[in-house]
């Protein structure tokens, strides 16, 4: 085992040859779920754009009657700064620095990505009392598709914080709990790329 | 179905069988529905018994459904292919005979075997189970027993992962087959195109079926992709370059890619309609800005390259066969590398051929006609060179040489039609017409179906330890082509004569000798299919006289004749070190290929889990409590899935460790065993004589 074959990162130890290797492996692999997911978003974007016009609204409520930028804003903060948090959990997790700081890293990471999610839903609210549900237009339809399921990822990637804080308690810090957090790292950097995407192209290119 | 939805049992009611509609309206649609649905039952109630009396349960729980071994995994695939392949065939003849007999009058404009609406059912399952759940499973199946074989590789880079495809692909096929039981299937065709596929025009829960099963089974075949290219990219043996992995493996690699990128575009086309038909939403529907194109494209998106993934191991298995049975080395193996990367990449460009009438401008129909015939190029590469690779070599007549040879002569007109088909202004005059049914089952067909069949039929010793019967396997082949002739060709015929697809009654009479003809290909086929089981059963009679223990009865090159057959779960005794190409092949010429190895380790193997299996119940308990709107039982469903993830994740898993003393005891064994057989020539490969040691002084590969 070459030293440039180690994973990096994750803190396996210079013995576990066999350990980089199946991380790498795993690691790999989730990534390539994760292109496969990205193609899933690309179609969603591609679609969003092909009803953003008058014919896909079909004279229901448009961007500017539903679209609150400051909420969006607010949302965009928690979900940037829970990526930032993430690397407290990377750092953590890099320079063996205990359980417990992990999990607390792992604690801000959720509540962040719940902050997002409060603010998501209550903008969903609002937009269905202003008669923006998903069933008033194709448009409609296709934006809550879209940021929808951007936020069902951002549930799930909480729910998979909280395994892998279960995980953490009961099986500890092993080699297999150390890929996990690297694969639910790139996860919950992944969600900050999609959300972009959607921040830009889904709200600020109608409002522009 | 009364209308009103119960809570506890949905919209089922005693009502949905095709038992209560033959009692009710009694003629010969619904007696062949009542049949094909007794025919489901006595099936699966004669599989329960014969499980029962043989005492099968618990070998088929501990040695195959909890088995995360990918070889075992690939028989499982395979068998379910071979399952659904059956009632594919069943509902291809009887469509052949409805339309024998679908004659109009002017008195009785209707006539035929089934009513117009369950003529619509069989062609849509006919569709649906040919391309998801009997060429998608045969494929997959194929792959995940040869590829880690081939590469070297212990097993699949995520087996369990692995078992869960499988699961979700079975589920998906379950749903599909229950169908015929309970309520309705769709009635879209295979595409299921809204809006007519919309609540609107569709109010039943036939279309639900077909979303479930294909939502389902994508999954499964989503993370099947991503499995195969993690261990092409990861698990190869040592000194496997990319460039000494045979062609099975490139073809497979392009298949992953495929899968990975276009399964995506089915799950996104397909969860639209759903979240139309189920929640009200308007992507396709013809008011408030819904827009069916964005279904068609995406659709295609999919569809398109959807086909490459089934050709192109085919391809890999007929580059594996030209040259194994001509005993010459493969021709142009870098040209049929680039050939099937090209065909991999040009396939995602081509979708819209599918829908050149459907309002493009000329100069977009232009565009992707024009990347259409380009695709033509690498393939006909590829024929040329397994035309070359045969040409002066000592070819045997051995039933894959049989399918490749019917291949050949049938793949190249079935292509020739797909160029003509790619003109948009010839297409706007064939379109929607029995012509581009015979065009396309003229490529699936030979292509597909042969290069499968032929796949099985070359590597079926190494999954049982015995050969299939030459005679029944070539009288099979003669049966699959000269069914597939007489089947499709009057089928071109009719489609310029005007005839459209999918009608289920015509009122031209010059029509009818041509449907007769198309009938008697019919029989063809199902005489075929027969003869297919009948193959498998006289072989696994006469096991003893075709056991090929020494486990190379062809002569091979490439690694995964190196070992046993029936090959063990550890595949190789110790992972070899890569040197050349065609591994095996340079073993032999070296001298004594069959040299041990001094050391042995202990091996480590995943453990058996029951994960797969519960997994596939919940994704089976979910989309037919959706199906049905139970939606007590599709929370439940819904919710089985990720917890039994988690529980999963909790708990440590140790892997079996098989120790290095039994492994050297069957190695050692083995190659005591290989040193006492004779080789057994060329000449002696279909004889008794064949014992899978062959002569190497023969090898010339």
């Amino acid at each position: 085992m070459s030293e440039n074959r180690l994973y990096p990162g994750l803190n396996l130890g210079a013995t576990h040859g066999e350990a980089h290797e199946q991380a790498e492996t795993t690691v790999f692999g989730f990534w390539v779920f994760l292109m496969s997911d990205l193609i899933i978003f690309g179609i969603l974007f591609a679609s969003y754009a092909s009803y953003l016009d008058p014919m896909g609204m079909a004279g229901g409520p448009g961007p500017s009657d539903l679209f609150d930028i400051r909420s969006v804003a607010i949302q965009t903060a928690f979900l940037l700064i829970g990526g930032i948090a993430y690397a407290g959990v990377s750092l953590t997790l890099k320079y063996m620095q205990g359980r417990g700081k992990l999990i607390a890293w792992l604690i801000v990471c959720a509540l962040l990505g719940a902050g997002f999610l409060f603010f998501e839903v209550k903008d969903f609210i609002s937009a269905a009392g202003k008669g923006g549900t998903p069933q008033a237009s194709g448009w409609l339809s296709s934006y809550w598709m879209l940021v929808g399921l951007h936020g069902l990822h951002v549930l799930s990637g909480i729910l998979w914080i909280l395994a892998m804080i279960v995980q953490i308690a009961t099986r500890g810090v092993d080699d297999v709990v150390k890929v996990r957090l690297s694969m639910l790292g790139v996860f919950w950097h992944f969600l900050d790329l999609i959300w972009v995407g959607i921040f830009s192209f889904v709200f600020l290119v109608p409002l522009a | 179905m009364t209308g009103r939805t119960s809570p506890i049992f949905g919209n089922l009611d005693w009502t949905v069988t095709p038992f209560t509609d033959v009692i009710q309206h009694p003629g010969s649609s619904t007696i062949v529905g009542a049949a094909a649905a007794s025919i489901l039952v006595l099936g699966g109630i004669a599989v329960l018994a014969l499980l029962s009396r043989k005492g099968w349960w618990g070998p088929l729980y501990r040695d195959w459904l909890t088995s995360p071994d990918a070889k075992k995994i690939g028989i499982m695939y395979i068998a379910l292919a071979l399952i659904m392949l059956a009632r594919g065939i069943i509902e291809g003849f009887v469509m052949r005979a409805h339309q024998a007999s679908a004659l109009g009058t002017l008195a009785q404009p209707e006539g035929g075997l089934v009513a117009p609406d369950h003529f619509a059912q069989l062609f849509s399952t006919h569709g649906t189970i040919m391309i998801f759940f009997v060429a998608m499973p045969l494929l997959i199946g194929l792959i995940n027993f040869v590829l880690p074989q081939q590469l070297g590789a212990r097993d699949m880079a995520f087996p369990v992962l692995n078992q869960v495809s499988l699961g979700l692909t079975a589920a998906g096929a379950a749903l599909v087959m229950i169908s015929l039981l309970v309520g309705d299937f769709g009635t879209g065709g295979w595409t299921m195109y809204p809006p007519y596929t919309g609540k609107i025009f569709s109010p039943g829960e036939g279309v639900d079926y077909w979303l479930w099963a294909i939502l389902i089974s994508g999954m499964g075949s989503t993370l099947t992709g991503m499995n195969f290219a993690v261990t092409i990219f990861k698990q190869r043996a040592p000194g496997m370059h990319l460039m000494r992995m045979p062609l099975f493996c490139w073809t497979s690699l392009c298949v992953a890619i495929m899968l990975i990128y276009a399964m995506p575009a089915l799950t996104v086309s397909s969860a639209m309609l759903a979240l139309d038909r189920y929640a009200g939403f308007h992507f396709f529907t013809n008011e408030a800005g819904g827009n069916m194109m964005n279904y068609a494209n995406i659709f295609w998106m999919f569809g398109h390259p959807e086909v490459y993934i089934l050709i192109l191991p085919a391809f890999g298995v007929f580059s594996e066969i030209s040259s194994t049975f001509s005993g010459k080395r493969l021709y142009g193996y870098t040209s049929l590398v680039i050939a099937s990367m090209c065909i991999a990449v040009v396939s995602f460009t081509v979708w819209l051929h599918h829908f050149f009438t459907m309002g493009q401008s000329a100069g977009v129909n232009i565009a992707f006609g024009i990347a259409t015939m380009v695709i033509g190029i690498p393939t006909g590469v590829k024929i040329y060179d397994w035309m070359a690779t045969m040409w002066r070599g000592r070819v045997r007549i051995t039933t894959p040489i049989v399918y490749l040879t019917g291949f050949f002569l049938l793949f190249v007109i079935g292509g020739l039609s797909g160029i003509i088909l790619a003109n948009p202004s010839i297409d706007y005059q064939v379109h929607n017409s029995t012509f581009l049914v015979a065009h396309f089952h003229n490529v699936i067909i030979p292509g597909v179906l042969y290069g499968m069949l032929a796949g099985i039929h070359y590597w079926f010793p190494k999954a049982f330890g015995f050969r299939l019967s030459e005679t029944w396997g070539r009288r099979t082949a003669y049966l699959f082509v000269g069914g597939f002739v007489f089947t499709f060709m009057p089928l071109y015929v009719l489609g310029l004569m005007g005839m459209p697809r999918r009608s289920p009654t015509f009122q031209n009479p010059d029509f009818l000798p041509w449907m007769y003809l198309a009938a008697f290909g019919g029989v063809l086929m199902l005489c075929a299919l027969a003869s297919l089981i009948w193959t498998f059963w006289t072989s696994y009679r006469h096991r003893a006289d075709l056991a090929v223990p020494g486990g190379d009865p062809w002569n091979g090159s490439t690694l995964e004749w190196s070992t046993p057959a029936p090959v063990p779960e550890w595949t190789f005794p110790c992972i070899p070190q890569v040197q050349a190409r065609h591994e095996w092949g340079e073993r032999k010429r070296a001298g004594d290929p069959w040299k041990g190895t001094a050391e042995y380790a202990d091996i480590e193997m995943p453990a058996n889990t029951a994960h797969g299996l519960l997994i596939a119940i919940a994704a089976f308990l979910l989309g037919f409590a959706m199906v049905w709107h139970i939606w007590w039982l599709a929370i439940i469903g819904f919710a089985a899935v990720p917890v039994l993830v988690v529980m999963r994740a909790i708990r440590v898993i140790e892997p079996r460790i098989i120790p290095a003393a039994e492994v050297a005891d069957v190695d050692r064994r083995f190659r005591q065993l290989v040193a006492s057989l004779p080789g057994a020539t060329r000449a002696d490969e279909e004889t008794r004589r064949n014992r899978g040691v062959p002569d190497i002084s023969e090898f010339a590969g």
